[in-house]
């Protein structure tokens, strides 16, 4: 009897550590896909959306915008439900959240930001098909509770966000002479800056990807084995 | 963990009605809103073609006051309703439009009235639509009151190359346009024509487009997408030629 109540306040003691609110362990859920086990440029997901829609900075925002709520909502719904879910159809039951969410995305768009709507709109629905979000699902949500789901999401999200900016932001600098819209060369009297074609097409794209995976890598010390 | 079919299937069939529900629901909560933001993108492309939009406010009270719509058939007679309903200008899909033959389609006409005399024509605009280098292009043509000189083009694209053919939608581009006739000196229509290669290209004959009231200077480097524009812009002039007669004999 004696024991077993012990056992009980020992189970409660170490129930309430975890709970802190970003305890150590937390925080490395949150800042591993940043940078060490960053989605696109460490395990090389989501690159058909980071080619395609990072010509300028405001579309980028928008759809790395999309893709963190994306994220970090179908955690959270699979992870609540993650008990329930038949085994068996568990990637049919992820794809339905994650195609639920993407559609209500384009179409609070559709109708609130319909200029970016039309730059964005096919991307936003290929944003189904991205595998950094089927990746967390399935290895996290799929096993963890929701609140760890949350963070996990917002880690991965803001991961893939960070590196479609920086993509963005080189390709509209060197390709448009501009960022957000903003004319840079002219502002600080550099007019006749030609822009660079190949920047704005997607060779660009893959060009400035590869050079920012080899520089995070070679900074992380990440070799692929 | 394993679960019986029976809970699979009901598992299923609930997440299908709630999912199918959720989604239902947002959408008819969000119809008037998206329907607004369309509605405020047609009229802002509309209104493009004939002036700058750029300091206007409230572009909606403006087309309101400005424009007045009707549709014509190839024929040039004035369509009020077909046999699915009553017609409206703003609501026709020059997309849906195109697919059928040139005989059988409706053809808007949004006419950009005076702003001191709203009975006076200022400009006549007409809707384009055609096939670019890579996906459709579409866009405004508006002619001022003869129905000769161009007041201003606008035009959109889908998938046209940025930096080449992707241009067309740029102010400096459509700029060019303006002035231009669509008819030369004997009333044969003729069309603006966008020629090969920029600044002259090939051509060295032509230094200055402004002696040349047939042609706009090209694209460099996108001379399939010229073409679309050019063809886009013979055709669908030339539909509405009919139109154009009956205005200009009836003077209306």
């Amino acid at each position: 009897m004696s024991t077993e109540t012990l056992e009980q306040t020992q189970e409660v003691a170490v129930k309430k550590k975890s709970e802190d609110f970003l305890s150590k362990r937390r925080k490395k859920i949150l800042s591993d896909p940043l940078n060490d086990d960053n989605p696109i440029t460490v395990q090389v997901l989501g690159i058909c959306s980071a080619l395609a829609v990072t010509v300028k900075m405001e579309p980028t925002l928008i759809m790395a915008i999309a893709v963190v709520f994306v994220i970090v909502f179908s955690n959270l719904i699979i992870s609540l439900i993650r008990n329930l879910v038949p085994n068996r159809v568990r990637i049919i039951v992820q794809l339905a959240v994650i195609a639920t969410l993407v559609t209500l995305v384009s179409e609070v768009l559709k109708a609130y930001n319909y200029e970016m709507f039309k730059v964005l709109g096919a991307f936003i629905g290929l944003i189904i098909t991205n595998c950094i979000i089927m990746g967390r699902l399935e290895a996290f949500a799929m096993g963890n509770k929701p609140y760890d789901s949350i963070l996990d999401g917002l880690g991965s999200g803001i991961g893939y966000a960070w590196i479609i900016l920086a993509v963005a932001f080189f390709r509209e600098l060197l390709g448009s002479g501009s960022v957000f819209g903003f004319e840079v060369w002219n502002s600080i009297g550099l007019s006749g800056m030609p822009n660079n074609g190949l920047m704005v097409d997607s060779i660009g794209a893959f060009v400035v990807l590869g050079l920012i995976i080899w520089v995070q890598r070679s900074l992380s010390g990440y070799v692929e084995n | 963990m394993q679960q019986s079919n029976r809970y699979i299937i009901i598992f299923t069939l609930i997440m299908t009605i709630v999912v199918g529900g959720s989604l239902a629901l947002v959408s008819q909560l969000l119809a008037p809103a998206q329907k607004k933001s369309i509605e405020f993108d047609t009229k802002s492309q509309i209104l493009k073609a004939v002036m700058d939009i750029s300091d206007v406010d409230d572009i909606l009270s403006t087309y309101d006051s400005r424009i007045e719509s009707l549709v014509v058939n190839v024929n040039g007679e004035e369509v009020t309703s077909t046999d699915k309903g009553p017609v409206v200008a703003e609501n026709i899909d020059v997309a849906r439009e195109y697919k059928k033959d040139y005989k059988d389609r409706l053809y808007p006409v949004f006419k950009f009235m005076n702003k001191e005399n709203p009975n006076q024509v200022e400009a006549y605009i007409m809707p384009v639509y055609g096939a670019g280098l890579w996906d459709k292009i579409w866009g405004f043509v508006a002619l001022k009151s003869d129905l000769e000189t161009v007041a201003g083009v606008s035009f959109a694209h889908k998938a046209e190359t940025p930096g080449l053919g992707a241009r067309i939608s740029s102010d400096e581009i459509q700029s060019r346009y303006q002035g231009k006739k669509i008819y030369n000196e004997s009333d044969r229509f003729v069309s603006v024509t966008m020629v090969k290669g920029e600044s002259g290209g090939g051509d060295a004959s032509i230094s200055n487009f402004d002696d040349k009231p047939h042609q706009v200077d090209g694209l460099s480097g996108a001379t399939m997408t010229a073409n679309g524009v050019n063809e886009m812009l013979k055709k669908y002039l030339d539909y509405y030629q009919k139109y154009f007669e009956r205005v200009k004999s009836q003077g209306v």
